[in-house]
């Protein structure tokens, strides 16, 4: 009986480190992303300005829409993660 | 509570109804005006009837419950507190402010547009969801809970007021600003005004009344900013898509500002600026001699032209410049230097309005760019800082929601950011192929009726009778406003984006002041003073410091601190250092014990503190003992850090923290249970 629970609860526990683990994992990858987009644009500014986008000198474009743009896709892209993430790992609050 | 589904729909009906009526009203007025409806009584008309909207649904919102009071019950939907939160964080500096700095800055303002956005990604990934979980009223109640105890929460609280406190001064200055300014009141007046638009909102109903005006608020200020642009736009490119057209009217700007620059007339223009600049040098080195001959001058001027029976008006002119003249050779030092770098700023063209971190050098270049990443950087850590932001993620139903609302928050909030550049270069385009070159016996009235209140100048300094683009000065402030006038449209819209202003300003105040007033009543009177004290008598204090903290800083905001408003830029690096290093190592570093928060943030502040001190002008600072040229609006970029290093060393020298928190860092970090927790 006693081991029964043990098992049990060291399952669970197992689970909650494995979703930390991926969560962490996702984090990082989506930051790494966020930091690119944030800061090259702005320190190579001028090389990318040479380069014209739509009408647009390519550094001012990234820093006043482009990188705004990935911000959002990053932060829809960390929400269906993490639904799909709480799913698999049968720790869902929503129906 | 209802079903969350209907209660969304019927959210939706109410705010769509409401955004239709509102349109219909602006479409009102402006065929009222066609009858002839004075400007004053649009503004008035514009400016009364948003309040009233607002204050009606504050007392429908009225509450005495705390849950509701301090948290809006957690049943916002994402949709809506994504709403609430970009109006909340947008503030009068977001909505008159930045398009003017964009216009004069050109790429180097940019740092602002995406500093400004790019937070949101780091509320999403480390705080928003976990502070959530925890499910509690402030962010201090975090500190306090995380770090075992007082010492935390107050620190929390201190960094949490002082950065507030600091930005609701801002938001009822603006307030005081577009009421004096578009319904002619007095700006001391024009505060108080403001002060009970915001009262009516935030008194009755906490957060629960905030939330729902802020969305409301957010319908305004969304249409007001993205109207007149669009219809430039529309003038301009022929496409009412703003976003999407400005690439190309920058090119041609490019090519007009190499013409303008270029151009004899606008060089001779320069030129005088200059010699003026170096006048006023060689008076302030020959000083006091030189005041004492600019007085003796003075006075013969007034004696002749009384003699020669001069025009009274050119007297009484003489005489003014008599009295004017500073009347110390101290006061004439400061007097003179400013007019002199006034002069100086005139002598170079500006930077063209695309050109990356433009300078003199390689060292000026470089210079400009790491203030650049350093500001966007601080920013975007202050952005995920403030407490008042950080807050409304308590408000959403669930985990999930408190995720998702982040992305609505983005969502709204990026509309204004991606147009701001749009304005900039869509104004900056109508100045310098329309305004600058033409007849200045015969420039638009605009020109003179904003002269009147000496945001737009122009001096004719060549004499030619011709407006040249360094003789013509316009307040960054003023560039917004004046876009609806620029573009030749009718008072309506002008009226339509003082009325978004004041939300902006309005919906700001209120977030402010809530947190404020929670941060004091709860983390301070409730948690620490008597904990035994009844919801009945939490709410009474809440209430009476709100009223007590808000008259207090309309009371600041009338005596017109240009100060403040230059501080709060430091309130990002502030908060940034203070909070922003305690929260996310709270979350996802277990070893993080009390002792190194409080040691972390309390340096990190302290770091970002004694930088302004050494390099800010305000307090008696200067550039020359910055490091890396690193300017004082950036300096949480070695305050953050600090706070990294700090709490990680003195962390791992204490014990680490017992099973309580260990076991609370690990329910927050799992997403389960969101809904039953309230």
């Amino acid at each position: 009986m006693g081991r029964n629970v043990t098992s049990v609860e060291g399952e669970e526990r197992a689970r909650q480190r494995a979703y930390w683990r991926t969560t962490l994992l996702l984090t990082a990858v989506l930051l790494l992303a966020w930091a690119g987009v944030s800061f090259l644009p702005g320190w190579f500014g001028d090389e990318l300005n040479t380069v014209v986008f739509f009408g647009w000198p390519l550094g001012f474009y990234m820093a006043s829409q482009g990188a705004l743009i990935v911000f959002l896709l990053i932060v829809w892209i960390y929400d269906r993660c993490m639904t799909h993430l709480e799913k698999r790992y049968g720790l869902n609050d929503e129906d | 509570m209802s079903s969350q589904p209907a209660f969304l729909q019927r959210l939706g009906r109410y705010y769509v109804i409401y955004a239709l009526g509102f349109i219909g009203l602006v479409g009102l007025l402006a065929v009222a005006e066609q009858f002839g409806l004075s400007s004053r009584w649009i503004g008035q008309i514009f400016l009364f009837l948003t309040i009233a909207i607002y204050a009606a649904i504050g007392v429908m919102s009225r509450t005495s419950d705390v849950s509701e009071y301090y948290v809006a019950g957690r049943r916002v939907p994402a949709l809506f507190n994504g709403m609430a939160t970009a109006a909340d964080w947008m503030s009068a500096a977001s909505f008159i402010g930045l398009a003017g700095t964009l216009y004069y800055s050109g790429f180097e303002g940019l740092a602002f547009v995406t500093g400004w956005t790019g937070g949101y990604v780091l509320v999403a990934l480390l705080l928003a969801p976990f502070l959530r979980k925890f499910g509690q009223f402030t962010i201090p109640d975090f500190l306090g809970a995380r770090y075992e105890g007082h010492f935390a929460r107050i620190v929390g609280l201190f960094a949490a007021v002082l950065a507030s406190f600091v930005y609701v001064v801002a938001q009822i200055y603006g307030v005081g600003l577009i009421t004096s300014r578009f319904i002619g009141i007095e700006f001391e007046i024009g505060v108080f005004v403001g002060l009970a638009g915001i009262l009516v909102c935030s008194f009755l109903g906490g957060m629960r009344a905030v939330t729902w005006t802020q969305v409301a608020q957010y319908l305004i200020l969304i249409i007001a900013y993205l109207v007149p642009v669009a219809i430039l736009s529309y003038k301009v490119t022929g496409v009412p898509i703003p976003q999407a057209m400005y690439g190309q009217v920058l090119n041609d700007l490019g090519v007009k500002e190499l013409e303008l620059f270029t151009e004899p007339r606008e060089n001779e223009v320069r030129r005088l600026y200059h010699l003026r600049a170096d006048e006023y040098a060689r008076k302030i080195a020959d000083l006091p001699e030189s005041l004492t001959t600019e007085r003796i001058a003075q006075v013969h001027r007034v004696g002749e032209l009384r003699a020669q029976g001069a025009a009274a008006r050119d007297v009484s002119a003489a005489e003014r410049a008599l009295r004017d003249l500073p009347h110390t050779p101290d006061e004439a030092r400061v007097k003179w230097e400013r007019a002199r770098q006034e002069n100086q700023a005139r002598t170079t063209h500006p930077p063209a309005h695309a050109e990356a971190h433009p300078g003199i050098d390689r060292v000026a270049r470089d210079n400009a760019r790491n203030n650049f990443i350093a500001l966007t950087f601080v920013l975007m850590v202050g952005t995920a800082a403030l407490p008042h932001i950080l807050a409304r993620y308590y408000t959403t139903p669930s985990v999930r929601a408190a995720r998702r609302s982040v992305f609505w928050s983005l969502f709204f909030i990026l509309l204004l950011y991606v147009t701001a550049p749009a304005y900039a270069v869509f104004a900056k385009w109508e100045v310098y192929s329309s305004l600058v070159g033409s007849n200045i016996s015969t420039l638009p009235h605009w020109v003179a009726s904003w002269g009147k209140v000496g945001l737009v100048k122009v001096e004719d300094i060549n004499g030619d009778g011709i407006l040249q683009l360094a003789e013509l000065t316009i307040n960054s402030d003023a560039i917004l406003l004046l876009v609806p006038e620029l573009a030749g449209l009718p008072y309506v819209v002008s009226g339509l984006v003082a009325a978004g202003g004041l939300a902006a300003a309005l919906s700001t105040a209120d977030g402010l002041l809530l947190t404020i007033s929670h941060a004091l009543s709860h983390d301070l009177y409730y948690k620490m003073i008597n904990p035994e004290a009844s919801t009945q008598r939490r709410l009474v204090i809440t209430k009476s410091l709100l009223l007590v903290v808000a008259v207090v800083a309309a009371w600041v905001a009338s005596l017109r601190p240009d100060s403040i408003l230059s501080m709060v830029g430091l309130a990002f690096s502030i908060a940034a250092a203070a909070f922003f290093p305690a929260l996310v190592l709270g979350i996802f570093w277990r070893r993080a014990n009390k002792w190194g928060a409080v040691a972390g943030m309390i340096a990190g502040m302290g770091v970002t503190l004694l930088y302004i001190v050494r390099t800010h002008p305000f307090f008696g600072g200067s550039m020359e003992d910055a490091w890396l040229n690193i300017h004082p609006i950036s300096s949480g970029v070695f305050g953050v850090p600090v706070g990294f290093f700090v709490i990680a060393v003195v962390s791992l020298l204490t014990p680490q923290p017992g099973p309580k928190v260990q076991a609370l860092v690990d329910y927050v970090r799992m997403p389960d249970g969101g809904k039953k927790r309230r």
